[in-house]
């Protein structure tokens, strides 16, 4: 009861900032939540939004981890997913017939590719101690040119009925497959989260990395975890992307998309400086980020003046949620909440005579 | 002019959500003497201070400073109207120079005028007594001068009171009698001292009148020299206390038949501890003792790994193991509750259960977590057995008083069922009530036949549980003391005369 509490106080933010998009879309038009069916699979606003935000949600989440350990940002992740995506392609072009199960060990070999990028990440910031910023430029800075000589300096296609099924619909399935892809992953992490003990190691890391040394957990091995998941998460956010554009466009793909991750992980209620975190809010606060985006098309304002009125979007959000606001709107909460308190004297005296019966 | 008021509280009250902090709180303070605030953790002390400071709202009451109402809304302000605070942790900053330190955001030009600035540093230093040049480093003053550094800053400008929350709590001996020194010289001048302090002798050595606080009330203002130390220890707990006196050790010949539970031979670590050998009984207390800086911290986190383990051999049960990190140190059965329980210890922002089972379930294995209702029933059963006071164990730990957050690092340990367990400075920095409890508990554990390492800067306290001290002295071990009628000056000549 009380855990379910605290966690809804987390997902105030960006749940209420969803809330605030979705009036202001009824408001432009009533049929923001029509669903409409063509060629067996469901579209509008809303599955819009699912599809668009597929590798947004799945990159915050792997940037939720990274920030919760050490403490900073891994700014690579668009290029990380680049030249994960740019073995897949290369694979699946050179293995000949384009079969399910070479997509699948595409797939695969791009996740060792994730692998290896979140590890070099990952080696950098936990054994040496760079900033994750710092560490992450490197890559951002040569990542690019990494997948562009993958690409055998081309950009090329992936015209397969395979790839376009993995990119659009499955006939037959109403919902289109990135959405399905990122639900199954979110489901995964879910597991993870459950039967082990990432968040715990985790969190214990990002707030006293002493205190969990001496109480037998290596923090640099968790840091250097929670990079490698960090691979993961790009291999199949590119996977992902690439299936989309049907092509491998290795200077555009995914671009500046870690902007938004961060984002999405702030506005999630995540703390940038680590700690406790909560990969709930960065998913929810992915797709608000994607929501804005398709609000501001639909609002029909210039594409040119979009990222004025994305930023504006932000500070305003930023300020709410800054500490200074909460503590504010903590403190006329609780004197809304002493005063509906007063109005049941019945319960608080017997809570009180129950205290005083435990001493 | 002894009994000139500088500050008169009346009637002060302040409430925090669920919890009344003051309640009608009187204080005066007059103008020349030292006035020790006493009382357990959650006594109100610090919210009274902060009251002053204006770091806190009152709810209700009245603050005369010189005979004239104030009401401060910041701290700054409390500052500008001549009231001084230095905090236990020094708020300075480590890589400027002294005089910066004592200057910094104090002027209101943009401009620094450095010569003009080191020589008013010199001189404030110098009438002050501090030995310490303006341009120097402030990293390479010693912890007392930091601290005398951080009291100048607050007396210049014309200060006419000084609070000092805890600032002998990281001092030794002889640094304390310089604080003393500074702090009689003050009083000298005619500043009023507000000294909070958990060392009833430092109150009795310096304080010219008491003002104890309980659970937010007011129980009185003493002259320190018509209050003998049991009573006012009895009026801080309010209790009758023949509970620290009644504690007993155990007879130190009790065990000496067994295997050493565990024993070191030229242990030796990075943080510059000299190899040293050690051994610990089944059922055995025994505690390194020394001054600060003297290696008994060093030296029991070498024998846990904590410092990066350089050489020696370590056994346990007689049989030789290694321990390269604390992981294979508790995994061979030894717990080690840190020194620096906020550095160290505490995960802040984890509730009181995971603070609590973090130990056990890193034990356990990072695929294998509790259930939550285990973690709980857990979580539980110490909060009671330790008497831990937290609303629920989903509490942040960092929102617990210092004692009670000491005794979750405690049930940590406790909950791995450790064969040895190190307590490195258990009761530093929390109330008498919760230090006697843990020496009981330390006794307790022992008669159940667990071997404990118990480190205190209060030599007392050692010779209370401990029935073995190992001496040191310069990070190495000088001397070794057993025996039921030890007494602190034995302990003293050891370290004196560097052996025995």
């Amino acid at each position: 009861m009380l855990k379910m509490k605290s966690n809804l106080s987390h997902l105030f933010l960006p749940l209420s900032v969803m809330a605030l998009l979705i009036i202001i879309n009824l408001i432009k038009g009533a049929d923001y939540f029509t669903i409409s069916l063509v060629n067996g699979a469901l579209y509008g606003n809303i599955p819009n939004i699912l599809f668009g935000a597929s590798e947004l949600v799945i990159l915050s989440i792997g940037m939720t981890l990274v920030t919760a350990a050490s403490q900073g940002q891994d700014i690579s992740i668009g290029v990380s997913a680049t030249i994960t995506s740019a073995v897949f392609v290369w694979f699946v072009l050179h293995a000949g017939e384009v079969t399910l199960l070479t997509i699948v060990a595409g797939f695969l070999l791009s996740c060792v590719a994730g692998l290896a990028t979140g590890a070099f990440n990952g080696i950098l910031v936990s054994i040496f101690k760079v900033q994750p910023m710092v560490a992450s430029l490197i890559l951002f800075t040569g990542g690019r040119s990494i997948a562009f000589m993958i690409d055998g300096k081309l950009s090329p296609i992936l015209a397969n009925d395979i790839s376009n099924k993995i990119g659009t619909v499955i006939p037959g399935v109403p919902i289109q497959t990135p959405i399905i892809l990122t639900v199954i992953f979110i489901a995964i992490v879910a597991i993870v989260l459950k039967t082990t003990n990432l968040r715990l190691y985790v969190e214990s890391v990002g707030i006293n990395r002493n205190a969990a040394r001496l109480n037998g957990i290596n923090p640099k091995k968790i840091i250097f975890l929670t990079f490698l998941i960090m691979g993961v998460c790009t291999a199949v956010a590119g996977f992902i992307a690439v299936n989309k554009a049907g092509r491998h466009d290795s200077v555009n793909l995914l671009k500046l998309i870690m902007m938004d991750a961060i984002l999405a992980v702030a506005i999630g209620g995540n703390s940038l400086i680590g700690g406790k975190f909560s990969v709930t809010g960065s998913i929810i606060g992915a797709y608000t980020i994607e929501m804005l985006n398709r609000t501001l098309l639909r609002l029909e304002i210039e594409p040119a003046m979009i990222k004025v009125f994305k930023a504006v979007f932000i500070i305003i959000l930023m300020i709410i949620a800054s500490p200074v606001v909460r503590a504010y709107a903590k403190k006329t909460l609780d004197g809304i909440g002493n005063r509906s308190f007063s109005l049941s004297p019945l319960r608080v005296s017997g809570a009180e005579s129950a205290v005083e019966k435990e001493d | 002019m002894m009994s000139e008021i500088i500050l008169e509280m009346k009637a002060i009250s302040k409430s925090f959500p669920g919890v009344k902090a003051l309640d009608k709180v009187d204080f005066r303070l007059r103008k020349g003497e030292i006035h020790a605030l006493m009382g357990e953790n959650g006594a109100g002390k610090s919210t009274l201070i902060k009251v002053i400071t204006g770091v806190y709202e009152k709810d209700s009451g009245q603050i005369d400073l010189d005979g004239r109402s104030i009401h401060f809304r910041s701290p700054q302000e409390a500052q500008k109207s001549g009231i001084g605070t230095v905090y236990q942790e020094i708020t300075l900053c480590p890589n400027l120079t002294v005089a910066e330190n004592m200057f910094t955001g104090r002027s209101r030009s943009p401009f620094v005028q450095w010569k003009k600035m080191n020589e008013k540093a010199a001189r404030l230093l110098d009438s002050l007594g501090i030995p310490a040049v303006p341009t120097q480093e402030l990293t390479s003053c010693s912890l007392a001068v930091q601290q005398m550094i951080a009291i100048a800053r607050a007396v210049d400008m014309d200060c006419k009171i000084l609070i000092l929350d805890e600032p002998t709590s990281s001092l030794d001996d002889d640094e304390v009698k310089k604080l003393f020194e500074l702090m009689a010289q003050l009083k000298e001048r005619g500043v009023g001292i507000i000294f909070i302090t958990h060392f009833l002798e430092q109150v009795y050595e310096i304080c010219d009148r008491i003002t104890v606080l309980r659970n937010g009330k007011l129980i009185g203002e003493y002259e320190t020299s018509s209050l003998p130390q049991i009573e006012l220890i009895s009026k801080m707990m309010g209790k009758e206390l023949d509970d620290v006196t009644k504690i007993k050790k155990q007879d130190s010949t009790a065990s000496d038949k067994s295997v050493p539970v565990f024993e070191s031979s030229n242990l030796s670590s990075d943080a510059g501890v000299r190899p040293f050998d050690f051994t610990i009984k089944k059922g055995e207390v025994n505690g390194f003792a020394g001054l600060l800086g003297s290696g008994r911290s060093e030296s029991a986190r070498a024998i846990f790994a904590a410092d990066k383990v350089t050489g020696g051999e370590v056994k346990m049960n007689g049989k030789a193991i290694k321990i390269k990190t604390p992981l294979d140190a508790m995994k061979n059965g030894i717990g080690y509750l840190p020194e620096d329980r906020k550095g160290d210890g505490i995960i802040a922002d984890l509730s009181v259960r995971d603070n609590i089972i973090l130990a056990l379930q890193v034990l356990k294995g990072f695929f294998k977590p509790f259930s939550p209702l285990q973690a709980e029933t857990f979580a539980n059963e110490f909060i009671k057995k330790l008497n831990i006071k937290t609303p629920t164990p989903d509490t942040p730990i960092k929102s617990l008083s210092g004692g009670n957050q000491q005794k979750v690092i405690l049930a940590r340990w406790l909950l791995t069922h450790p064969e040895y367990l190190i307590l490195d400075e258990p009761t530093r920095g929390i109330d008498i009530g919760t230090k006697v409890e843990i020496q009981k508990l330390v006794l307790e554990l022992a008669e159940k036949g667990m071997s404990l390492t118990f480190i205190s800067s209060e030599i007392e306290e050692m010779l209370r549980t401990c029935s073995r001290m190992i001496i040191m002295k310069d990070r190495e071990i000088v001397g070794e003391l057993s025996g039921s009628d030890l007494s602190e000056s034995d302990v003293m000549n050891v370290i004196a005369r560097g052996g025995n």
